[in-house]
């Protein structure tokens, strides 16, 4: 039997970025107020432009925060990026892309800490390498090795859920539980548009707010489910609104200007830290990529569909802000890109030494003790496969 | 049996149950019990009484209506460190959270390769015979026992629900434990007071015989005693099999009788195609082939919703009329 290893995470280069400080200076006092007001006017709260200009300096995080959170967004992109590029020379399995929708996922994830958990759908890659996952890790999932599937015992994140929205449920659960055992821990849950349709969706905002359990659930609206619009998918507009029906709060944010999806979230984190209860935040963004790399998006739109999305980018958004603000010099951003590229290569070199599993090792961690059942077949195929 | 055991008591299975529950309770702080009308009420069926008066309403609590939330949510507990204890106040509506069994409950362990687990037992009342209203009667165990990753155990005496409920509780994987309503009051026996478990796994040998083995479990094995019964007076030997767990089976306990005897009747009130009883069958014609004196015959009942109308449901739901012709077949073949 191949047991599983353990985190790397203490070797990963961008640890200490994968969660901003949780005791830095609360900015957040006007936060509430300043969402409330864009959401009144029909607008998606943002603290930067798509051109990177400020437009709530009260709120922006301090520099530190934003370079880690550029840091982080790279790191992810490249992640994505290469993941392309694996697939299409058969060293990748079948990978839902996220790239264009990084300020929603490191944003939000790293607003947690290892303290906290993390239950990520099967596009929140992003999400998962931001709070901590280790990227020889993630490949492996990837790769539908079971390496990728041991999840690190320092973290509290559990393997990207396929069926859609029922973790949701689990969250509460998790997050009830840390308050039976007297800690503040929070947990933290993904939803698309699509699968805030799902009733699972439902019953967990409703258990987390009859149960005050301290969730924060993140409903990243991009646009599809598979062939879907949003707009066939539900005659909602404003998906933070479903919060109303289970007297939770929620709040929309663009979900391409990190800055927000970071404020916002923090916001929520703190709220259920104090015990104060769950919030559910839609982050408005767009799937500019496929489904998965096996799709082909042009069978349900076109471009027009795609169209003013490049310019919302949110990587060159922070990076135009960081440059002019003197935060981030370009070579300083060469140099990041350097890192960034020998910090996966290394990573990867890494997923490639994963062994295989043997045919016996599927009948594996189905009970703390094999059933005689299970010992009979582990038997059948020792012999059948001899292995 | 393992056992810390003082005094015998009289109990009803559901008063069994509730002591199980107590019991668990107050050995272990990550015990927690929840689900629909378990709190102030103490459960439909008064399995819960008392038990959030004397252990708090964050241990014992009520949930919204909603079954998914319910399993889904104490799935997320058992991941995060506690020992969650949900009832589904019927089997019948075990349904809406399927979906939570069939995609998680059975897979956490296998899925994160034992990094977590999940150490849950869904407790559900099931089964026919006590006239209740549509879809209250239904028998998924099969659906269960399908399911890799879910133990499943099912009662049929007081003192044997309380150490397997104990069991399941403690035990590290997810446990259902279905719990037959006709029996829940109209059964009452000797219980040791105190704690003691039945390891999950280990069938019990009813009634000795050595003509017909008569393989049963839940409600049904009081049908298959009186049946026996019936048979032993005309002097044929039947020898009665409680599995009390489906998963794991005891296949050893049934195959050693079935080698014995010669002659099977399978005994479930549960729809006909697919059954548990057809596994049983599958088990004892690849185990035991040889041994047959005749086919092995199924009593159960029928590819058709359990039937809400009082008047025929003692045509659905096997009688000990049906078990015994069973026995005639099998003995004349
Ligand atoms: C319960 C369930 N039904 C259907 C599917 C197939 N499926 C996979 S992704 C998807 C669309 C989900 O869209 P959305 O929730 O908006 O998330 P996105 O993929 O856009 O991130 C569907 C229908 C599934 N995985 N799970």
């Amino acid at each position: 039997m191949t047991r599983s290893r353990t985190s790397k995470k203490a070797s990963s280069p961008a640890a200490s970025s994968a969660a901003p400080d949780p005791a830095l200076p609360d900015p957040h006092a006007a936060g509430a107020a300043a969402y409330a007001q864009a959401d009144a006017q029909g607008e998606l709260f943002q603290l930067i432009a798509p051109d990177g200009t400020v437009t709530h300096p009260e709120l922006l995080p301090d520099p530190a925060t934003r370079l880690a959170l550029y840091r982080q967004m790279r790191r992810v992109r490249h992640f994505d990026e290469r993941a392309w590029v694996l697939y299409r020379t058969g060293r990748m399995g079948v990978f839902p892309p996220y790239g264009g929708m990084e300020a929603s996922q490191v944003g939000t994830a790293a607003a947690l800490t290892p303290q906290d958990w993390l239950f990520p759908t099967y596009r929140d890659t992003g999400a998962a390498l931001a709070y901590g996952l280790p990227i020889p890790q993630t490949l492996a999932y990837w790769r539908t090795s079971p390496h990728g599937w041991a999840m690190p015992q320092n973290l509290k994140i559990l393997p990207f859920y396929i069926p859609i929205a029922t973790q949701y449920p689990h969250a509460v659960g998790a997050a009830l539980a840390e308050a039976r055992q007297g800690t503040r821990n929070v947990a933290m849950a993904f939803i698309g548009d699509g699968g805030s349709s799902e009733g699972d969706f439902h019953e967990a905002l409703n258990f987390a707010g009859a149960l005050n359990a301290s969730c924060v659930f993140i409903l990243q609206n991009n646009g599809w489910a598979i062939s879907v619009p949003t707009r066939a998918q539900t005659k909602a507009t404003n998906l933070s609104r479903r919060a109303d029906g289970y007297g939770i709060p929620g709040v929309r944010v663009d979900g391409n200007d990190v800055l927000a999806t970071w404020h916002v979230t923090r916001e929520a984190v703190e709220r259920a830290r104090r015990g104060e209860g769950p919030t559910l935040i839609e982050t408005v963004t767009y799937r500019i990529k496929p489904h998965t790399l096996a799709d082909d998006p042009s069978r349900y739109r076109t471009d027009a569909d795609n169209a003013g999305w490049d310019a919302k980018d949110p990587v060159t958004r922070l990076r135009a802000h960081l440059l002019a603000g003197g935060h981030l010099t370009e070579e300083e951003d060469a140099q990041l890109t350097r890192e960034i590229e020998a910090e996966f290569e290394a990573a990867l070199a890494e997923a490639d030494a994963f062994p295989e599993p043997t045919p016996a090792e599927i009948l594996d961690h189905v009970f703390a003790e094999p059933t005689p059942q299970l010992a009979r077949q582990r038997a059948q195929i020792l012999a059948e496969e001899g292995a | 049996m393992t056992a810390t055991v003082t005094a015998l008591r009289t109990m009803t299975m559901v008063a069994a149950i509730n002591d199980a529950l107590a019991l668990a309770l107050e050995r272990d702080p990550a015990v927690h019990i929840f689900g629909e009308d378990v709190g102030v009420m103490g459960g439909v069926f008064r399995a819960t009484d008392g038990l959030q008066a004397r252990f708090g309403a964050a241990r014992v609590f009520d949930t919204p209506l909603a079954e998914a939330g319910i399993v889904g949510m104490g799935i997320g507990m058992g991941l995060a460190g506690l020992k969650p204890v949900a009832e589904i106040q019927f089997a019948g509506f075990l349904y809406p959270a399927l979906d939570q069994v069939l995609s998680h409950l059975g897979r956490y362990r296998h899925r994160t390769r034992s990094r977590y687990h999940l150490p849950m037992v869904v407790r559900a009342p099931y089964g026919g015979g006590v006239h209740t209203p549509e879809q209250h009667a239904d028998s998924p165990e099969a659906i269960l026992a399908h399911t890799p990753g879910v133990k499943v155990v099912i009662p049929s005496t007081p003192r044997d629900a309380k150490g397997l409920l104990l069991a399941a509780i403690e035990d590290p994987d997810p446990v259902f434990f279905f719990e037959a309503i006709k029996l829940y009051r109209s059964v009452k026996e000797e219980v040791p007071e105190g704690h003691y478990t039945i390891p999950l796994g280990q069938a019990r040998v009813v009634t000795q015989g050595d003509d017909v083995t008569v393989i049963t479990y839940g409600g049904m094995v009081e049908v298959a005693q009186k049946a026996a019964a019936a048979a032993q007076a005309h002097g044929i030997g039947v020898e009665v099999i409680d599995l009390r767990t489906l998963v794991p089976l005891d296949t050893e306990t049934l195959l050693a009788s079935v080698q014995k005897t010669g002659r099977a009747v399978i005994v479930t009130e549960a729809p006909r195609t697919g059954g548990f009883h057809s596994e049983i069958s599958a088990v004892i014609a690849e185990e035991a082939i040889e041994f047959l004196r005749a086919p092995v015959v199924r009593v159960t009942g029928f590819d058709a919703p359990y039937p809400p109308f009082t008047s025929v449901e003692d045509v659905y739901r096997p009688h000990p009329v049906r078990v015994a012709r069973a026995i005639r077949q099998v003995m004349n073949y």
